[in-house]
């Protein structure tokens, strides 16, 4: 067995071939990650969810490089008027993916849609505990207290029944987590007695099959000619797992790789001088912020609340945390979602009326405070630390004195959770592009409990009875007032800092022709070609 | 000799248990668990968590989730992934071949370059080359992998285009996997090209991986060398007049190599720590790799597992070395 090796070796220290072999478009992805399964149920990781994109599809999905919601296995859906039943009018004659294991015998249908949802929350269901059994976004998304029931009509009509009315939950089910797998495929592996096998060797209706998985190295994907939309225009797609942004790069460089995610925010003057190169960028769908708490002390008033606001410079933080690559945040929502009010008017830099509000709220000699940091880089701040440190010089300018403090990530979410800190850095990225999913996670009274994700712990009934009220309308237009109403009554009450929208950039090779970067963070390669 | 076996087998059991305690104690003493992890900006409601811990057994006290790690372990069961689902011995046997390829590659690469120069250096002894090589070693063996197989990839790979940057076959190719061993699997495949592209991509992570190994051996070759070029029947070979070459190599080699073979078992370890850093530089998807990532998933069973895989690799290719070593040297096996 040696031999080989050591004869390789040799012709490998010997000879530094460099190999190239040509193929029909074929692009390659320097992805950052491996995926956990393919099944975008049980996982909740946008390297995971990526990794699924090309195979799976839901019954509605984001049009391409927006957050609008479009058809894809259902053809058509009606709303009843209270708003509380979706009936959704399925695609016919879309053919399922094949393997070795499986040859399907028949067309997408209703039992497929019921199979996929049935798997999530029913615990008869044979597929239930398979691959662990623990659907998060199922549970994060509410769908347990959401749905009522979900019932088949005929094979091409499916009806879901709401337990409450929400104008979200369309969207929703254009989210990753809501694909659909084959009933059938799910029926042949549990007679072979491999169910398992489900989510390791994914059969779906998208753009591209499924060919093999190697381990922390390669996902290889193949076009799917039997794809129900427009065909993909590569002949194959590979994902090239390469965790080191740096060598993601050279990767790049070196045309190992066409396209790459996550680039290090240092390396992106160089990227835009490559004249290899293309750097795509939009705003992110995302916010990053400093959370008061209001539970605590100075914080409960909002004088204080507004001299924070006031004393901390947002510009120099875009510019030395962002690299200039972030929009300065006056809403908690993107001003690319709708719904975003544009009327409202930022808090201006102003340490000097700073100092006046917090004497009048009795701290003319300023205060200490906690200030946390988080430990790791996130797609809406890329440097907690650096952050940290820049509001800790603001804030001493007006006499609050700010002491940094971080935990290992579990910890700090966990503890700031429950509410430890006095403020904290955190931020949140959009799932549906839905304003509901920021307000109500970040800053809806449900969410302002011990272990919630409303970080502020704010709780205003005013704020809180206009985004519950806009969640059961069924008029966008009508939604979007009531939100810019909520935003107007965040704004007064100020219970965060909100710092900044990062941009999000994407290098690729000029070869690239036809990606879209999307607002949700996903990587989608449908209609992307090779020059 | 079967004795000095016994007891050296005796000692392995200890050490066994000792491993497993650290393994699991060092995981379990980081702050964050496998589901606190995951769970992000969306956070968990205490239910939920609960629910969750007491399904993998977490919330138990720790000496009991110790025991039964033991028991599962001996039983031959080292658990299941966390995150994938998949067993940790499947996981572990996928991916070792990509590890071992490496280090095989490396260790020669160690031994066909540090060898020579230590017999170089060693009899040129005080020559501007023994002290230009020694100088180098240091180096060697004081360079940071991290930061070595970054500079290997932008001068190779990125400015001179003569190496690829990482990975272990061009991603152009698709070879199926029957041994593991990419080099053997793309030899088998019909594809040429294939084993030249296996073979381009070991390069760099060989230089980077042997680079440390090598600085030793190329130490131990020459102190080795300088100790039997002084004994008597090195004079005596010398003086019946045999060719300096012939001297060097059969007579003075030979005997200088028993100890440059200890360190070479010894360097077993280094190279699985080494493999650790190397293959997350070089995207190689190896154990090292898996084990990185594992620790930042607190993916518990497969750091666990993993490590107690490792350390088990450890100890047997010491036992195989202490044997040899008994072999080679009678006074030791007492």
């Amino acid at each position: 067995m040696k031999t080989p090796i050591v004869a390789a070796c040799a012709v490998a220290l010997a000879a530094l071939v460099g190999a190239g072999a040509a193929q029909a478009k074929t692009l390659v992805y320097c992805s950052e990650g491996s995926p956990e399964n393919f099944n975008p149920m049980i996982n909740t990781t946008g390297t995971t969810f990526d990794a699924n994109k090309p195979v799976y599809n839901q019954l509605v999905q984001f049009r391409l490089g927006t957050t609008e919601v479009e058809p894809a296995l259902a053809e058509s859906w009606d709303i009843t008027e209270d708003g509380k039943v979706f009936v959704f009018h399925l695609r016919k004659n879309v053919q399922w993916h094949s393997n070795k294991l499986f040859k399907p015998t028949r067309p997408f249908n209703a039992d497929d849609v019921i199979f996929s949802f049935g798997r999530q929350y029913d615990e008869a269901n044979p597929y239930h505990k398979v691959s662990g059994g623990d659907y998060e976004y199922w549970g994060d998304m509410e769908m347990p207290s959401l749905i009522d029931k979900i019932e088949k009509l005929d094979d091409y009509t499916v009806k879901f029944t709401l337990k409450k009315p929400n104008a979200p939950f369309l969207a929703d089910m254009a989210m990753d987590f809501a694909a659909i797998q084959s009933k059938e495929y799910a029926d042949a592996l549990l007679k072979a007695g491999k169910p398992e096998l489900i989510d390791q060797q994914p059969i779906g209706t998208g753009p591209f099959e499924f060919v093999v998985y190697q381990k922390d190295t390669t996902i290889r994907y193949r076009r799917f000619d039997g794809f129900w939309g427009p065909k993909a225009k590569l002949d194959a797609l590979v994902f090239a797992i390469t965790k080191d942004p740096a060598v993601r790069l050279a990767k790049l460089r070196a045309n190992e790789c066409q396209v790459m995610s996550y680039p290090n925010p240092a390396d992106l003057p160089s990227i835009k001088a490559d004249p290899k190169l293309q750097l795509l960028s939009q705003p992110g769908l995302n916010i990053g912020y400093l959370a008061l708490n209001v539970t605590k002390k100075p914080f409960d008033d909002v004088r204080v609340r507004r001299a924070m606001n006031m004393a901390i410079d947002k510009k120099a933080i875009i510019t030395a945390v962002y690299q200039g690559a972030g929009q300065a945040a006056k809403n908690l929502i993107p001003p690319t979602m709708w719904g975003y009010n544009d009327a409202i008017e930022d808090f201006p830099y102003d340490p000097a009326e700073a100092k006046n509000l917090l004497a009048a709220a009795g701290y003319p000699n300023g205060f200490e405070t906690d200030l946390w940091a988080m430990p790791v880089q996130r797609p809406y701040n890329p440097d907690a630390r650096r952050m940290a440190e820049l509001m800790q010089a603001d804030l001493a300018k007006i006499g609050v004195k700010a002491k940094i403090v971080s935990y290992e990530w579990g910890e700090y979410r966990k503890r700031m959770a429950a509410g430890e800190d006095q403020t904290g850095l955190l931020g949140w990225t959009g799932d549906n592009g839905d304003p509901d999913n920021f307000f109500v996670p970040l800053a809806g009274c449900a969410a302002a409990r011990p272990g919630g994700g409303n970080e502020a712990k704010w709780c205003n009934k005013e704020f809180d009875d206009l985004i519950n009220k806009a969640a059961t309308l069924p008029s966008q237009a009508e939604r979007a007032k009531l939100y810019q109403q909520a935003q107007v009554v965040m704004h007064r009450e100020a219970p965060f800092v909100l710092v900044a929208h990062s941009v999000v950039f994407m290098p690729m090779s000029k070869a690239v022709v036809g990606y879209k970067m999307s607002p949700l963070g996903d990587h989608r390669f449908d209609q992307v070609d090779l020059q | 000799m079967l004795r000095f076996l016994l007891r050296r087998v005796t000692l392995i059991l200890p050490t066994f248990v000792g491993v497993t305690l650290l393994s699991f104690l060092l995981i379990h003493l980081v702050p964050g668990d496998p589901i606190e992890v995951r769970t992000g900006e969306r956070g968990i409601t205490p239910e939920r968590l609960a629910v969750m811990r007491h399904a993998m057994g977490l919330d138990r006290p720790l000496w009991q989730q110790f025991l039964g790690y033991e028991s599962q372990v001996l039983h031959g069961d080292l658990g299941t992934s966390i995150i994938t689902q998949q067993p940790v011995w499947h996981e572990f046997t996928a991916l070792f071949p990509a590890t071992i390829e490496l280090s095989v590659c490396a260790i020669l690469f160690a031994i066909a370059v540090g060898v020579p120069l230590g017999v170089i250096a060693a009899v040129r002894r005080g020559s501007a080359f023994d002290y230009g090589l020694m100088g180098l070693s240091v180096t060697g063996a004081s360079m940071p992998i991290f930061w070595w197989g970054l500079m290997m990839i932008l001068v190779f790979s990125v400015a001179l285009g003569w190496t690829p940057v990482s990975g272990r076959i061009s991603d152009a190719f698709y070879v199926e996997p029957w041994s593991g061993f990419m080099l053997i699997d793309a030899w088998f495949s019909d594809d040429r090209g294939a084993v030249a592209s296996a073979a381009s991509h070991l390069i760099l992570p060989t230089i980077v991986l042997g680079t440390i190994p090598l600085a030793t051996i190329a130490r131990m070759t020459r102190s080795s060398m300088l100790e039997v070029l002084g004994e008597d029947y090195i004079r005596t070979a010398r003086a019946k007049g045999l060719g300096s070459l012939r001297v060097v190599v059969v007579h003075a080699l030979r005997n200088a190599l028993i100890p440059v073979v200890t360190v070479i078992g010894l360097q077993v370890g280094t190279l699985l720590g080494g493999a650790i850093l190397t293959e997350t530089i070089f995207s190689w998807p190896g154990i090292g790799h898996w084990l990185v990532e594992s620790i930042q998933r607190r993916d518990y069973p497969v750091l666990q597992g993993g490590t107690l895989l490792v350390a088990s690799l450890v100890m047997l290719v010491n036992l195989g070395v202490d044997l040899a070593y008994g072999v080679l040297n009678p006074r030791i096996r007492r």
